[in-house]
């Protein structure tokens, strides 16, 4: 048909675009000019023997893997008429949302600034550059006295903006009907049902084997595990980032996790992303941020007080302040509803040409941004490639939860599918909850900011990004919310009030999360 | 292939609704906007553009000129056209949306008038419509041009030019200017969107406080 024709040669020219600027090209470029010294191209058939060239020496599925992650990360190309803003998020009321609340937050960094008399950025004195360069790897030494510095914003503050989050083209009646949702979320945002889940998540099936209960002491090994490890290291030899994420849904063997994801997610430690990454180290070590002194205050306050995390503390500064120096993260800017904050030079107000976006990277950290790194500590031991995967894995999948947009893996809707499931399957429980004033969605609002981490068992937690990767979407964490409190439901029935709530689902370390989301999805009598 | 925007006329949107507007209770599930095009001649239409305002489904009509003198007769080219999947949730609620000629059922070769009908079941959203609605004719087709004759036709040179002693041959010359304009029309081309990574202007990244526009 004409318009599929014209939308697919739209995706190709938008990826062609995005790829020529990219490291592959040049190197695909050298390599062609390269094989011409090879004996098998003939001028006659130029084209075609530089295509089996590529095809036979694997830079053709280096291309496939490019070509797919572009597919998986950026959104198919709207409607020409479309405006930009539009691409970001279509519905303008959430636009609008997302732009007061930015706004909220950039007052109070302001505000932060001239009471605390602390420039946003300033230029380190040459003493200060080799002090800060000696103690690079051991920056969880130095003890700031940061007692004045607050976090910008808690999930909790984001939760109030969401639960006020109106359209207004809809029926907000102050008296019940059966317009008004039950829930904390008030906007008809389009989720799943469990029949639609079942369909998305087949492969977490119960007639499927899976990495976290099949792979358990009393199952004897030979039923699954050792057919899947040996699958997984064929994907690894076959380089091939699609293969990899069809494998890595039913989880992912320890041993090979790192190169998975290294795969999935299209990261090559090549010579010139270490060199990247110690520019980055450069620009920190020359530029001192008031955001450095929140993500110290971040790291101080989360990871380094967890018994698990701890231990990765110098990491986490490493990859974090590298991270909001990096203007490439900008480019995701195009497809998140929100946008970076933009300054001026000092003595330059509203003259364009010395406009800045502040911090480099337009991420302002919030309580609880270091949690987003300190799991994939257990995996890379190597900065520079740690650095490349939390940057990746931002971009993809981290960026939804802080962020108001219609978008299915958003955190609006992880909210109102995590509310939804809880009262069609679940409907004793949630009203009970409700009458005692325990809204569900203010307890499970926080994992799901922050991707289980910190709350689950690392082992476990890895299990779950598994998933996330191989879905390339985030609903599964609003999935996993519902089965915890599926779970815990005959202790939560005899809570009284919101504390004895929290204190029921306080720790979910020892849970396991692989029965939990195979029992709710597909062992439940509804 | 080029297209031209038809000006249009768009009227105001009439309610279809059981009953008086006013007293009854509940709002009105049906609308109708008539496009009429008061300056243009019965033309072809190629493509209807418009931006989707909670409007579950679309159907259209259209009044053509017919060459005798019988009246022109309303026609639907479109029937139930869906634009929100699910009409209670906000699925395409907000999209930009458009409809080709090919997508009709009937042939749009001479449009008087048209008429859109909205539908919106769902008793949750307070209004519907749709917005910044364009017409489209197809453009003209590339004017067949007659060349001059001494273009097509060049006169053979009866003798060459006198060569000037030092300078280059003048027809290799040119062929060396025209590759390297081909090789900047090249350059130019392959411009790329990556960004070179300096956050800082000049050296300097010494910041006043955050702007809030």
């Amino acid at each position: 048909m004409l318009q599929e024709e014209s939308d697919l040669s739209l995706v190709i020219a938008q990826i062609v675009q995005k790829l020529k600027g990219s490291n592959l090209y040049a190197q695909l470029e050298r390599q062609a000019w390269a094989s011409l010294q090879r004996p098998e191209i003939k001028l006659e058939s130029l084209k075609e023997d530089i295509k089996e060239f590529f095809k036979l020496s694997g830079w053709e599925k280096k291309l496939q893997n490019a070509v797919y992650s572009e597919l998986n990360v950026f959104p198919l190309p709207s409607h020409p008429a479309a405006p930009p803003e539009h691409l970001k998020e279509p519905l303008v009321y959430m636009r609008k949302a997302q732009g007061s609340w930015e706004k909220r937050i950039l007052k109070s960094l302001n505000s932060m600034c001239t009471e605390l008399s602390i420039p946003l950025a300033r230029k380190r004195p040459v003493g200060e550059q080799k002090e800060l360069l000696n103690k690079w790897n051991e920056m969880g030494t130095d003890e700031p006295d940061l007692s004045l510095f607050r976090p910008v914003y808690a999930p909790k503050d984001f939760l109030e903006v969401l639960i006020n989050l109106r359209n207004p083209n809809y029926e907000n009646g102050d008296s019940l009907s059966f317009r008004t949702h039950l829930g904390l979320i008030q906007v008809p945002l389009k989720v799943k049902g469990i029949p639609e889940l079942k369909e998305f998540f087949v492969e977490l099936g119960l007639t499927t084997g899976q990495l976290g209960i099949d792979d358990s002491t009393q199952v004897p090994p030979e039923l699954f595990e050792n057919e899947h490890v040996r699958i997984g290291q064929k994907v690894l030899a076959e380089q091939d980032s699609a293969a990899a994420q069809q494998y890595i849904r039913q989880g992912s063997p320890t041993a090979l996790r790192a190169e998975l994801w290294a795969l999935i997610l299209n990261i090559s430690s090549q010579p010139e992303d270490i060199l990247y990454y110690e520019q980055l180290k450069t620009n920190v070590i020359q530029h001192d941020l008031l955001v450095d002194s929140l993500i110290y205050k971040d790291v101080k306050l989360t990871a380094s007080n967890d018994d698990y995390y701890f231990v990765f503390e110098d990491y986490l500064y490493q990859v974090l302040l590298c991270f909001s120096r990096d203007t490439s993260v900008l480019g995701h800017f195009a497809y998140n509803s929100a946008s970076p904050p933009k300054s001026y030079i000092r003595g330059k107000l509203g003259l364009e040409e010395y406009a800045v976006f502040y911090p480099p990277n337009g991420v302002i950290p919030f309580h609880g941004f270091s949690m987003y790194v300190a799991p994939l500590c257990f995996l890379y031991h190597e900065p520079s490639k740690l650095y490349q995967i939390f940057r990746e894995m931002y971009v993809r999948f981290f960026f939804r939860l802080h962020s108001i947009s219609s978008h299915p893996s958003g955190i609006v809707s992880l909210c109102l599918l995590f509310e939804t499931l809880l009262q069609t399957y679940l409907p004793q429980l949630f009203y009970h909850l409700r009458e005692i004033g325990a809204q569900p969605l203010r307890i499970s609002f926080k994992w799901m900011v922050r991707a289980f981490s910190g709350y689950l068992a690392t082992d476990q937690l890895l299990l779950l990004w598994d998933r996330i990767l191989g879905y390339n979407s985030l609903e599964i964490l609003a999935v996993l919310a519902a089965a915890v409190f599926a779970f815990r439901a005959v202790n939560l029935m005899e809570v009284t009030s919101l504390a004895a709530a929290e204190a029921v689902l306080a720790d979910l370390s020892t849970l396991k999360v692989m029965p939990l989301l195979q029992i709710f999805l597909f062992a439940t009598v509804t | 292939m080029s297209r031209v925007s038809v000006p249009c006329h768009v009227k105001g949107t009439v309610a279809l609704q059981v009953g008086d507007v006013r007293t009854s209770q509940g709002r009105p599930g049906v609308l109708v906007i008539d496009v009429t095009f008061p300056s243009v001649a019965p033309f072809e239409l190629q493509e209807i553009m418009f931006k989707n305002y909670y409007t579950a489904f679309l159907s259209i009509r259209v009044r053509q000129h017919t060459s005798t003198h019988t009246p022109a007769k309303w026609v639907t080219c479109l029937r139930d056209y869906c634009l929100m999947p699910d009409p209670h949730s906000e699925e395409g609620a907000q999209e930009y949306v458009s409809l080709f000629k090919h997508q009709m059922l009937c042939d749009m070769a001479r449009v008087l008038e048209l008429r859109l009908i909205l539908r919106q079941p769902s008793p949750l959203w307070l209004s519907f419509t749709v917005e910044e609605l364009q017409i489209y004719q197809q453009g003209p087709k590339s004017p067949s041009m007659t060349f001059p004759k001494w273009l097509s036709h060049p006169v053979p040179c009866d003798q060459s030019a006198p060569l000037i002693e030092g300078l280059p041959e003048p027809s290799r010359v040119s062929s060396e200017v025209q590759q390297m304009w081909a090789l900047t029309e090249m350059i130019r081309a392959s411009h790329t969107s990556t960004r070179i990574g300096r956050f800082d202007v000049d050296g300097c990244y010494d910041l006043n406080l955050l702007s809030y526009t």
